[in-house]
């Protein structure tokens, strides 16, 4: 009987229900004006500087408005003294981005300081420690980054993957040790990507999520490849599948390190000289490793590991070129957040491949290579500064 | 209230004797106008003088001599709290003696008696401490005579002018900063018993602005508005005496300056001899320092002055004197 009754007005009807009464709520406060609700003490100015390019005789500032008020912005200093400026909208809405061009004949290689003044005689203050012009994004300048991505990711995890030759010969014992190692290696870049993820995203425009852009990138990134993962289940391929993850796990960290090689050399602090190259190239030439421990006892074949390689190695030149043209503190840690996400899900993964025959996870190899896994990462991490 | 010294501010337009008063009201310019080189000093937009209810072009020549009644030169000043406009399109909740900044120029002969009527219609207590000699009790500052004026009070100041030269008076209140930073000061001149020679007299009361309450200015200016003078360029004739009654009101500071291009002026410290000190084409001030400049433009054309202190000027303490 109820069943029937129920049947005769379909359920997404009901679901529908408190949806309509809390539109038609705010509906009626927003009427009324927020009765009861009055404003208390001055407008709060909040205004997150996003990014900062330099042309000749011109600086342009991206802005969000971070607070929950409007806010004007009426006049530019630079360096103590006023100077002329234009913008998009001089009015910024919560939320809003806008563009401020500030006509100043800035010098290369020096420092500024930067202070907008809002209506209100607030000051929203920015700097350039070392002013340098920012490249056109033309197709000189897309080939570079290219060739920088070339360089720091596909080169070094392609090398990297040489390895697999000689490790097919050695015990399985070994193996294990390899396969620990790789997962020493990914927990080094998992918690290194996560510290520069929450970084950037404090950085960022705080309305938007700040750090926690970075934890909502990570958990998105494990939940997409769990998933992944259970459909290539079905297709079988064992490490295969597992050298896939860790690839995509590799990659989506270089898209991170690519993002912010690009935004340094965009805003002029990264010296692109061999040193950071070389150390990138020894770096990331560990992950080559880490990506052909899980095949190491199968026979895959050379088009798969090529196309492992690239999945690994080619977001290193998207990040670059992203970072480089459309810098966004919120969205590099989000992406930081990604990668992430997918290296604790290749952790994951590989874990169980580690055990030894008792079941255990870390007996003394096991150990022993995790450790070293670390060691590694952390003493070629010291090569690169960005 | 504000009638009396209104219309002594417009009396200029009306007499029609002096050419700063024609222009007052020029075209705002639009604040997202992208023009000009790039190397281009100064504000973008325009300050409406009349919604500040007070503009800098006539507070330069405006002098306030009061009303004489009985044989004493008698004033009115009333502290408020008022939103002005410092800088285009930036307000500021400022602290002013009659609706404006700085306030009236006070304007007696030396040995003349004094009476100053102050109202305190503001919302903290306030003073109004003159530079001269005179009793304790009418010094104004806390604790001593008359000491704080709580707001809705009012109290009388009587004492004799002396002696004469340039002084200044402000508000003498606990936070002492902020109730002078805030706009409670002004230019007091007090006449020798002799005229001085004729001259286009005008009053410049340097001073700044905290907006951002950092304790360090983000605005400068000369008669509060910045770059007001190079906007509008103060029109001056050839050949004929200039004399400036310039008084240093900055707060957060240490020192402030005057320097003027191409012409060299003689400066008689505090006004207090009738014998210059020097000729000279900077001089430097600390607060509450003042001093009269007297100079005559051999040349025609637009000359620059600012203060010599180069992030003061470029922050808005910079005009022109245009000579015709």
């Amino acid at each position: 009987m109820e069943a029937a009754t129920a049947a005769r007005r379909p359920n997404w009807l009901s679901a529908l229900l408190p949806l309509a009464l809390l539109g038609g709520l705010i509906a009626l406060f927003v009427a009324l004006d927020a009765p009861g609700l009055e404003r208390n003490g001055v407008p709060v100015e909040e205004i997150a500087v996003e990014r900062t390019e330099l042309h000749p005789g011109e600086i342009e500032l991206t802005l969000r408005n971070d607070g929950p008020d409007d806010v004007r912005i009426v006049q530019a200093i630079v360096n103590d003294g006023f100077a002329a400026f234009d913008q998009d909208d001089e009015e910024l809405g919560r939320l809003d981005q806008a563009k401020v061009r500030i006509q100043y004949p800035w010098i290369e290689g020096e420092a500024y300081e930067i202070a907008m003044l809002t209506s209100t005689g607030g000051t929203v203050d920015t700097s350039i420690d070392v002013a340098a012009e920012t490249p056109d994004a033309d197709a000189g300048f897309y080939g570079l980054m290219g060739l920088i991505g070339l360089y720091v990711g596909i080169i070094p995890v392609a090398i990297g993957m040489l390895w697999l030759p000689w490790m097919r010969r050695l015990d399985r014992r070994w193996i294990q040790f390899l396969l620990a190692l790789t997962v020493g290696l990914l927990v080094f870049l998992g918690i290194d990507a996560a510290l520069e993820g929450l970084e950037l995203g404090a950085s960022g425009a705080e309305s938007l999520g700040g750090g926690a852009l970075m934890w909502l990138g990570a958990a998105l990134a494990y939940l997409v490849l769990a998933g992944v993962d259970g459909l290539l289940e079905r297709r079988g391929g064992g490490g295969e599948r597992v050298a896939l993850l860790v690839a995509i796990g590799i990659g989506l960290h270089n898209m991170g390190e690519g993002l912010l090689i690009g935004s340094a050399y965009a805003i002029g602090s990264l010296a692109l000289g061999a040193a950071l190259v070389v150390g990138f190239a020894i770096h990331n030439t560990t992950e080559g490793l880490a990506i052909v421990a899980p095949v190491a006892d199968g026979h895959p074949r050379l088009r798969k590991l090529a196309l492992f390689g690239l999945i690994a190695g080619a977001p290193a030149i998207l990040g670059a070129w992203i970072g480089a043209s459309a810098f966004d503190a919120s969205l590099a840690a989000f992406m930081f957040g990604l990668g992430v996400g997918a290296i604790a899900r290749v952790v994951v993964q590989i874990a169980p491949q580690v055990r030894d025959r008792a079941g255990r996870l870390l007996h003394p190899l096991a150990a022993g290579g995790l450790a070293a896994g670390l060691a590694l990462m952390y003493v070629t991490g010291l090569l690169i500064s960005v | 209230m504000l009638s009396r010294r209104n219309f002594l501010c417009r009396l200029p337009l009306v007499a029609g004797a002096l050419p700063a008063a024609k222009a007052i009201a020029a075209e705002p310019q639009h604040n997202g106008h992208a023009g000009g080189p790039a190397a281009h000093l100064g504000t973008v937009g325009a300050v409406d003088p009349a919604a500040n209810g007070f503009d800098p072009q006539l507070i330069l020549r405006d002098f306030d001599e009061g009303v004489v009644r009985g044989g004493v030169r008698e004033w009115e000043l009333v502290a408020e709290e008022k939103e002005i406009e410092v800088a285009p399109g930036v307000k500021y909740a400022a602290w002013v003696y009659n609706g404006r900044v700085p306030g009236p120029t006070l304007r007696a002969r030396e040995g003349e008696r004094l009476r100053i009527r102050f109202v305190n219609a503001a919302n903290h207590p306030h003073t109004i401490h003159f530079h001269g000699i005179h009793t304790a009790r009418m010094d104004g500052v806390p604790g001593i005579g008359a000491g704080n004026v709580e707001p809705g009070r009012e109290t009388v100041y009587e004492f004799t002018a002396e002696p004469f030269g340039l002084h200044l008076y402000h508000c003498h209140s606990i936070p002492l900063a902020d109730h002078i930073a805030k706009g409670l000061y002004g230019a007091f001149v007090i006449d020798p018993p002799k005229d001085r020679p004729p001259a286009d007299e005008m009053v410049m009361v340097m001073n700044g602005f905290d907006t951002n309450f950092d304790r360090s200015n983000e605005i400068y200016g000369v008669n509060t508005v910045a770059f007001a003078y190079k906007d509008k360029p103060i029109r001056v004739r050839r050949g004929e005496l200039v004399r400036i009654y310039l008084v240093n009101a900055l707060e957060f500071d240490l020192m402030n300056s005057f320097h003027i291009h191409a012409n060299f002026f003689d400066y008689y410290p505090t006004g207090t001899s009738l014998e210059p000190t020097e000729l000279t084409d900077t001089v430097i001030q600390g607060q509450g320092q003042r001093g009269i400049l007297e100079l005559r433009f051999p040349f025609e054309g637009k000359y620059m002055f600012h203060a010599h202190v180069s992030e003061f000027a470029e922050l808005g303490w910079m005009g022109f004197f245009e000579v015709v």
